[in-house]
């Protein structure tokens, strides 16, 4: 079973909200859509699954053109961002209503909801309902729900955002390996570059409405293919200093210089937008090649062991994403270092013209 | 370890004390008072024990009034409620259609009692009122101050058309709190329309529905102005409902003792019965979250 979109455009009350939208989902894929709030995350999946009709375009399921059939008529799944589920139901009901509903037999409604219930490990609470559950466990009913139906396309809409850190690292682990045993479409909506890497499989980096990449996961991480998707596959976003590029060397806003070796032999001198991942600075020398940069310290951001370190000087701002605490005074000064041989090139367009060579033949 | 307990807290609570007794011990004690004793005038009084009580309580027409009183309420609850979610359910959601129609359903819920009953008294008259007269004019020999069927017809109608709205309200609401999700996923689970209303809908209503009964229960149950305008209690006493026996013991017959002892009743029964209706409903509630 794979799912097609073909042109397809949402426009509500004369605003866009899908655009010029194509992607091929393969059979057995497991995808997911990433952007910001009101990138269109949503719309995309509510027309994947039918309750949305495009305004334009065509979408196929293995071929044929299900446009305008309804979501009755097609066999999808969906699990929310809230935990939904029937409220007067068991958990054993709860999971069995689609196939109640689908007027499977007996027998096989009871063999299927306990071997969904035991793959999300809820078989100790089919007897309870929703509301006497935790968030977590409301969510693995209303998963079991998604799943128990084998569905050809199972979506799901940011349905970890009310977990707390830990069931989210469960939850994922959990869901790969439930997926690597099916063979349907799986969607999954998220806004968090770490969690798109953290579930692999194929990425879709969502702008506006408009899609701006679609491959496997680490490849559009590592090989962004414009400016734009570059920053939203990246937390924190990636740095973009302007800069100049001759034979020998690179220079940003004329303060800062330095040599480059080989790395972009392929490219024509002139005006550039340089990308430096926030991890790949450091404050420490790494290398002998490494280049140094004077900063003056903004803002330590310390979350858990982490420290988002945003900086300036008199051209440009940076964000330095270091492993552990780090405490800084504001307007401190700061020496920060990271290589030349990990740093993307866009041009004026955006579109990415240079990529670290290490990355190149992955 | 020792606690220290501080008991000057307890004079936060003489206000709250006061007010009650104010508002609750005070007057309802006074009727404690009339409801064991004979009272002549401010000199002559005589301690009567229970009397009173067992001579309401054997009083054939005070039972028959009872009884009325029940078969109304109970009959205006089961008309009530399905129509009031009925309603709520085809209310529109959203645009001016939501607002004017919250307006409309809203209305006759700002119409004093004794005007309702004033409006259907002439609504139902055979010469002037447009239902009397059409149906007359039907062939229907219809006439609410002569057939009991009549009167009872007409009371059931005019409660329901001033007080349905009340539960429609409250289920609107209820249903306006449900977020879409619910009934997406529902679509995408091929639900019927049925199925959304017995597994989504119902359940969420539940909490709102408590209230919607309770309140028209004890409503319905003291009712007075409507049936005394429109029927003035008749034919013979066939719409006589509890107060208004209590309302002509007492201020008509000026029998003090045994109205004190009646309202004391009624209070009784107006409590029990709420009481009986909150417990089987919350106990029908959590039979429902253990799962049968």
């Amino acid at each position: 079973m794979s799912l097609n979109l073909e042109n397809i455009d949402r426009v509500v009350g004369g605003e866009t909200h899908i655009a010029d939208m194509n992607l091929t989902l393969e059979p057995g894929s497991f995808n997911v859509l990433l952007g910001r709030t009101l990138s269109g995350k949503t719309t995309l999946m509510r027309l994947m699954a039918g309750l949305d009709t495009p305004t334009r375009g065509r979408v196929l399921m293995n071929g044929q053109d299900v446009t305008g059939r309804s979501v009755r008529h097609r066999n999808v799944s969906m699990v929310y961002q809230q935990f939904i589920n029937y409220p007067s139901l068991t958990v054993y009901d709860n999971i069995a209503s689609p196939l109640k509903l689908a007027k499977a037999g007996r027998a096989e409604i009871d063999r299927r909801v306990r071997s969904i219930a035991e793959m999300l490990h809820i078989e100790h609470l089919l007897d309870r309902q929703p509301l006497e559950l935790s968030g977590g466990q409301q969510q693995r009913t209303a998963m079991g729900r998604a799943l128990v139906k084998d569905a050809d396309v199972v979506l799901f809409d940011e349905p970890l955002v009310n977990l707390d850190y830990k069931l989210r690292e469960e939850f994922r682990e959990e869901l790969r390996t439930v997926f690597s045993e099916r063979n349907c479409i799986a969607v999954y909506a998220t806004t968090e570059p770490a969690e798109a890497l953290a579930l692999g499989g194929n990425t879709a980096v969502l702008h506006q409405g408009r899609l701006l990449q679609y491959g496997p996961t680490a490849d559009i991480y590592h090989r962004p293919s414009d400016i734009r998707a570059a920053e939203m596959f990246s937390e924190p976003p990636i740095n973009i200093v302007k800069g100049i590029l001759t034979d020998s060397e690179i220079s940003f806003d004329d303060t800062l210089h330095f040599p480059v070796g080989n790395d972009f032999s392929t490219l024509v001198s002139g005006e550039y937008r340089f990308g430096i991942r926030a991890s790949h600075i450091s404050l420490t020398r790494r290398a002998k090649s490494d280049i140094e940069v004077h900063m003056t310290v903004d803002l330590a951001e310390i979350s858990g062991s982490e420290t988002f370190l945003h900086v300036h000087n008199e051209h440009f701002y940076m964000t330095a994403h270091l492993e552990g605490v780090h405490e800084f005074r504001v307007d401190a000064p700061v020496t920060l270092y990271f290589s030349a041989h990990k740093i993307y090139a866009f041009d004026h367009e955006g579109a990415v013209v240079h990529i670290p060579t290490h990355l190149r033949g992955i | 370890m020792n606690k220290v307990h501080n008991n000057r807290a307890w004079w936060l609570i003489l206000p709250m004390l006061l007010l009650v007794a104010f508002s609750a011990v005070i007057p309802l004690m006074t009727v404690v008072n009339y409801s064991v004793q004979d009272v002549f005038d401010a000199n002559t009084r005589f301690f009567t024990g229970t009397e009173w009580f067992k001579e309401m309580l054997n009083d054939p027409a005070l039972q028959a009034a009872v009884l009325r009183q029940f078969a109304f309420s109970l009959t205006i609850l089961a008309i009530e409620v399905p129509l009031g979610i009925g309603v709520a359910l085809i209310m529109p959601k959203k645009g001016w259609q939501a607002s004017a129609a919250l307006i409309l359903v809203t209305m006759p819920l700002l119409i004093p009692w004794n005007v309702v009953g004033s409006i259907w008294q002439i609504f139902t008259r055979g010469d002037i009122g447009l239902m009397g007269w059409s149906l007359r004019e039907l062939g229907y020999g219809y006439n609410i101050t002569s057939n009991p069927v009549d009167a009872w017809v007409t009371i059931i109608l005019m409660d329901v058309w001033h007080w349905t709205s009340l539960i429609a309200l409250l289920c609107y609401s209820g249903l306006r709190s449900i977020p879409d999700a619910y009934y997406q996923a529902a679509r995408i689970d091929r639900a019927s329309k049925w199925a959304v209303f017995r597994y989504i809908q119902l359940p969420k209503l539940t909490n709102v529905l408590v209230i919607g009964v309770l309140l028209r229960f004890m409503h319905s149950f003291m009712i007075y102005a409507e049936p005394f305008v429109l029927t003035g209690g008749g034919p013979g006493s066939s719409t006589t409902f509890l107060s208004q026996s209590l309302t002509t013991m007492a201020i008509g017959q000026q029998d003090l003792g045994p109205s004190a002892a009646f309202s004391l009743i009624y209070f009784l029964i107006i409590l029990l019965v709420t009481w009986v209706f909150y417990t089987a409903i919350m106990n029908m509630q959590k039979d429902n979250n253990k799962g049968a």
